[in-house]
């Protein structure tokens, strides 16, 4: 072959196509429910025609139903549709919780099946920064799996974004099993050269149990 | 006698639907969102067969797949997942599942998979 893959662009692609697969299995699951309540209609229909009566109150229920699926599926698929938009720009100035708020949405499923809590601190005032949404998000996909996987029995990680002079701190906090093992491979990289894409820093503190990245707010021209 | 079916699925509204629409079947159906859950189930009841999701919260649906073939090996597994790809069908069948259907499912053919898994395991029980 002779051709070097660009890490970045694979990096991307990978988290890309992790995203999109849980929403497409996410978007299944809600069809799979809008599919059993069109069925359980149709079979009330027969027994109807068989001369049983409709209950208008099974009726109601199963209409709040296919209702609430829909509304999870608008959440889901505009969620997508955010994520799609954040590589229009390479480089964008952003409220920083509103892509770390859409981040957590698009990752939710993954901590649940990891059965991980992840919790949220934003900062109390919006934050501004000139950055590469897709590829902060990319970052913090990668940070966030690696807190994950070292979040120990405790299974719960913290995400605290605070505000500093010179920029922007994202602490993964509580990686009650972040060992030395864990460490080396992580950062790989992959992240180290997100890192450098985003002109950011990453440290990680063992006796402190957390990772810690440290983000410019304004990564300027690549 | 009516067969009896166990459906594992983290998804509520699904299972519950599903249990009223293949009752309606005569069918004896049980639910749980858990694999851990159902693996301790088919230890106390002797279901003819177990449709389960492959995502699931803590334990997914290979892991799952081991330790029912572990613990109760003559029980058919048919995999209902929306995540269908060739490897992973081809892994499942692998790990000892009969089936892998897609979601959205057909119902028909899914209590047709369900009676032939049933039939398969009389046989099997009763050579």
């Amino acid at each position: 072959m002779g051709v070097k893959p660009d890490i970045i662009a694979e990096t991307g692609l990978q988290f890309f196509g992790r995203i999109s697969a849980s929403i497409s299995h996410e978007i299944k699951n809600v069809l799979a429910i809008v599919n059993e309540n069109a069925g359980l209609l149709e079979d009330y229909s027969i027994m109807a025609e068989e001369g049983m009566p409709l209950d208008p109150a099974r009726l109601k229920k199963m209409a709040s139903t296919v209702m609430n699926q829909v509304s999870r599926a608008d959440e889901i698929t505009k969620n997508m549709n955010r994520l799609a938009h954040t590589i229009d720009d390479t480089i964008a100035t952003v409220e920083l919780d509103e892509i770390i708020e859409l981040f957590m949405a698009l990752t939710a499923r993954f901590a649940a099946m990891r059965a991980v809590k992840v919790e949220l601190r934003l900062p109390a005032s919006p934050l501004k920064i000139t950055t590469a949404p897709f590829y902060l998000m990319n970052l913090l996909w990668l940070c966030l799996e690696f807190s994950m996987s070292a979040s120990g029995d405790e299974k719960r990680v913290e995400l605290v974004v605070q505000e500093t002079e010179n920029g922007v701190r994202i602490r993964f906090r509580r990686l009650a099993g972040l060992s030395a093992a864990l460490l080396e491979t992580f950062p790989s990289d992959r992240e180290k050269n997100l890192l450098a894409l985003l002109t950011a820093a990453l440290t990680t503190e063992p006796e402190r149990e957390e990772v810690v990245l440290r983000l410019s707010k304004n990564i300027g021209v690549i | 006698m009516p067969t009896k079916v166990l459906i594992v699925d983290d998804e509520k509204d699904f299972l519950d639907i599903m249990a009223e629409r293949m009752s309606a079947r005569s069918m004896d159906v049980s639910t749980t969102t858990s694999a851990e859950k159902a693996l301790k189930m088919v230890l106390k009841k002797d279901y003819d067969a177990v449709i389960m999701d492959l995502m699931m919260p803590e334990m997914d649906g290979f892991k799952a797949l081991k330790l029912f073939r572990e613990t109760r090996p003559d029980v058919p597994i048919i995999l209902l997942t929306g995540d269908v790809t060739a490897d992973k069908c081809s892994e499942a069948i692998k790990l000892g599942a009969l089936d892998v259907i897609e979601k959205p499912a057909d119902l028909n053919l899914l209590t047709q998979k369900i009676k032939d898994a049933k039939a398969r395991k009389q046989k099997i029980s009763k050579p």
